[in-house]
């Protein structure tokens, strides 16, 4: 595993996770100290801690030296990287699938055809 | 517009890319939206304004397939590969390279079909042969790889005169 897989890694394991991603866009508004971030979860502080260790390792956030507040940051750019990831391809293959939507239509349609004339003895 | 099960594409364990995607009508007639040229050509292609010039399909195990898209330019890209199980309607099995290789080795496709009321549910399971063979691929999707193409050709060009 090279050094991108494992930090790619770290990323989806810390977006994985309702409260992490929650965690993320309260942090998108401007930094937070840890009992803000826990203010809106029914979670005791040490529990979002463990949240906030696993974005940290992902890179995904810093905090603060201050003792007192260790105010926590986003840090953007591997978001944008896990982000683009999946997307492009995905959309790539939507539209192909969407192509073969609508060919699958007509192929039904054909077919209902094909047996309407047999029903009332026109093929031969 | 009507409801298809919506594309879903997961990265899975180290080496794989799975999709998944529901479709509006029997298997028998994807199975063969997969598997017949002129179907094929309706709907596998690339970018807007890429045509197919090339798409042949010998359906059997040991067969062969092969696909080529023209762009705009006149640019290609081609893939071929070999048929390792055929079984209509519900399951198909081959091999994918790319002549331009842009990503490394050859990769394994496993297509599964299932279906519930008229409805079919695709499952198809891309073995790549190394991880980074598969992150490369999530990287740098088709389209990319055909912009990769252009750069090379426009660098060719840039050279040459």
């Amino acid at each position: 595993m090279t050094p991108t897989d494992r930090h790619l890694d770290a990323t989806f394991t810390a977006l994985a996770d309702p409260t992490r991603r929650a965690i993320l866009a309260r942090l998108a508004s401007g930094e937070a100290s840890v009992t803000e971030l826990a203010r809106p979860f029914a979670m005791s502080q040490p529990a979002i801690s463990k949240h906030l260790k696993v974005l940290e390792r992902a890179g995904l956030i810093s905090r603060g030296r201050d003792a007192q507040r260790r105010p926590c940051r986003l840090k953007a750019a591997p978001l944008a990287d896990a982000a683009g990831w999946l997307e492009e391809y995905r959309r790539f293959w939507e539209g192909r699938f969407q192509r073969l939507d609508a060919l699958l239509d007509e192929m039904k349609t054909a077919g209902k055809k094909a047996g309407a004339r047999k029903i009332r003895g026109k093929d031969r | 517009m009507k409801q298809s099960g919506a594309l879903k594409i997961t990265a899975q364990g180290e080496r794989e890319i799975v999709m998944t995607r529901g479709f509006e009508a029997p298997r028998n007639l994807v199975f063969d939206a997969f598997t017949k040229p002129e179907l094929l050509k309706r709907w596998l292609l690339g970018p807007d304004g890429w045509t197919m010039p090339v798409c042949e399909v010998d359906l059997k195990v040991g067969g062969a397939y092969r696909f080529v898209w023209r762009g705009p330019d006149g640019m290609e890209m081609g893939v071929r590969g070999l048929y390792r199980e055929v079984a209509p309607p519900d399951r198909l099995v081959h091999t994918e390279k790319f002549d331009q290789a842009w990503y490394p080795g050859e990769a394994v496709i496993t297509t599964v079909l299932a279906e519930q009321d008229g409805r079919t549910t695709l499952t198809a399971t891309i073995l790549y042969e190394s991880r980074e063979a598969r992150d490369t691929v999530l990287k740098s999707p088709m389209e990319s790889g055909v912009a990769a193409s252009y750069n090379r050709l426009a660098a060719l060009l840039a050279s040459a005169g």
